[in-house]
């Protein structure tokens, strides 16, 4: 099995508090792995290290190596664009870009160099009908983006997160606020499409978890405490703390 | 214990209602009378004529110079201070977003510069002028009704800004965009009606500030016509108006001061509205 995120030694402070204690994990590519653990384990944080969204925050201080085919991604003199251009980022709220549906998807296109109207149109056209929006909104491609509804908006930021063409989707919780329909779209969805993507799912629910994952991270308080692939990890963990969070202590 | 909480209640209440009575009653009393003593004088050779011969002694002619003069004077400024401003508080909240101890020292020092009275400004902008050569002009009015302008234009921008959600930079900057491009495509979109707002109050402060003009756009019964010669203001004109002895130009001050207020309501209406606008997309989310 071929490993596409390979994270060595990731230490994350926010002042003197440390959020991410030694972090070794590896991820599969082409297969989604589940960050799982209750809320404030470090599991965002971790995500956001993988794209670099760390970097907005002057507080944290990362140190360690994040390896994504063979590349250190805090080498110095790395391209931030083009690592965070190579993943898909769906986020716990959607947030669509100013601007209408169309150019939403648009934008996200032109960024990765596609040129010419009729290409756009039919790229832009086949984004939207591969995150099932496409009959919802093909009336209205012109309006504002935030008039959709919530779930519309989070499979508008799907298609746009495809749209700039990934290898890796990286998704925070990407159903927490989102109506049950939705919610299953995309967890279909990312079953659909893993054979193409790595897709790093963050959730503190259970049964997401068991329903989607084909490998499992289990973090609390800033460590791993126990990784592998699914089946194992639920039928049989090793770790005491994973019994107990499997067995609902936590929650 | 429940009785005395109801009477602190009643007392805060009739407190803030009497406040807030107080108030109206004074800014009503400030625009009727800016009214009742404005209509009198105010005629339609008032605002299509400039002063003619004897105007300041109460014969004909109107202030079509001062509301020209003030409103070419306000447009300059509000260009030149959003052209400045606009990047100034998009580098602030894009840029430096990593580095918030320098960020809110500006933001200090902006508000500290912001309550610097305007005619400060004024001498600092003949100070200026007299560095450079500059005589009483419109180029030296525009130039320093801008330095006095450029606080409140960033600091209210950069009050809007800041309320794009972090999630939105952080979904930008995940689909491979730049800074420049966070700021200028995202930022500003985000924010249109909130930009249009902090330039549309800054118009506001722009036209009807006397002090700061005073030394440096000078006066002149003429309409502008070029950048280097000095130009009216209603401010001004309401000031010398008001100081004649003469009743009718007396009374023709408070016409002038009435075609200010009303310039100034269209204004702020205007920026109510968006901002009216603004707020409700925000919910919308």
């Amino acid at each position: 099995m071929e490993t596409a995120i390979r994270i060595k030694d990731l230490n994350v402070f926010a002042g003197k508090t440390q959020i991410l204690n030694d972090i070794n994990v590896e991820i599969p590519k082409n297969e989604i792995t589940v960050i799982l653990g209750p809320s404030g384990c470090g599991k965002t944080t971790l995500l956001k290290c993988m794209n670099r969204l760390t970097d907005l925050y002057p507080e944290l201080k990362v140190s360690g190596e994040i390896l994504i085919n063979d590349k250190n991604i805090f080498a110095p003199g790395a391209d931030i664009s083009k690592l965070r251009q190579s993943m898909g980022l769906l986020s716990q709220r959607p947030y669509p870009l100013p601007m209408t549906i169309y150019n939403n998807i648009a934008y996200a296109l032109k960024l990765r160099g596609v040129r010419g109207r009729r290409k756009l149109h039919l790229l832009v056209m086949d984004y939207l009908k591969q995150a099932n929006l496409y009959e919802e909104v093909r009336q209205r491609l012109r309006e504002p983006a935030s008039r959709l509804s919530i779930g519309q908006q989070q499979r508008l930021c799907l298609a746009r997160g495809l749209a700039v063409n990934p290898d890796i989707i990286l998704a925070d919780e990407p159903t927490s606020a989102l109506d049950p329909i939705s919610s299953r779209f995309i967890d279909e969805k990312f079953q659909e499409i893993k054979p193409h993507f790595t897709i790093v799912v963050v959730t503190h629910v259970l049964r997401q978890a068991r329903r989607i994952a084909d490998n499992v991270i289990f973090m609390y308080m800033g460590e791993v405490v126990e990784q592998g692939p699914a089946k194992e990890f639920f039928e049989n963990p090793r770790e005491e703390k994973t019994k107990s969070y499997l067995e609902g202590m936590f929650n | 214990m429940k009785r005395t909480l109801k009477a602190e209640e009643t007392f805060f209440r009739v407190l803030m209602n009497l406040t807030t009575a107080f108030i109206l009653i004074i800014l009503g009393i400030i625009i009727y009378s800016v009214f009742e003593k404005g209509m009198k004088a105010m005629s339609w050779e008032m605002l299509t004529s400039v002063p003619s011969g004897g105007y300041y002694y109460g014969k004909g002619g109107g202030i079509l110079n001062a509301i020209v003069g003030s409103l070419v004077l306000a447009f300059g400024a509000t260009i030149l201070a959003f052209l400045i401003g606009l990047p100034v508080a998009l580098y602030m909240n894009v840029f430096l977003v990593r580095r918030k101890r320098l960020v809110n020292l500006i933001r200090f020092i902006l508000d500290l510069i912001w309550g610097v009275p305007s005619i400060v400004y004024g001498a600092f902008g003949f100070t200026l002028m007299v560095l450079v050569g500059l005589q009483t002009s419109l180029l030296a009015g525009i130039i320093t009704v801008t330095l006095f302008i450029l606080p409140i234009m960033i600091r209210s921008m950069d009050e809007i800004l800041r309320t794009v959600p972090m999630g939105l930079s952080e979904a930008t900057y995940s689909l491979g965009s730049n800074k420049s491009e966070l700021a200028f495509k995202i930022f500003t979109r985000q924010s249109v009606s909130g930009i249009i707002t902090a330039v549309l109050l800054s118009f506001g402060r722009a036209i009807g500030d006397a002090a700061s003009v005073l030394f440096t756009a000078g006066y002149t019964d003429n309409l502008p016509n070029s950048l280097m010669e000095p130009v009216a203001t209603l401010p001004l004109s309401i000031f010398f108006q008001l100081a004649s002895p003469v009743p009718e130009v007396q009374a023709r001050a408070y016409a002038s001061a009435l075609v200010l207020t009303v310039i100034i309501l269209i204004v702020s209406l205007f920026s109510r509205g968006l901002g009216k606008r603004y707020h409700k997309t925000k919910i919308n989310f």
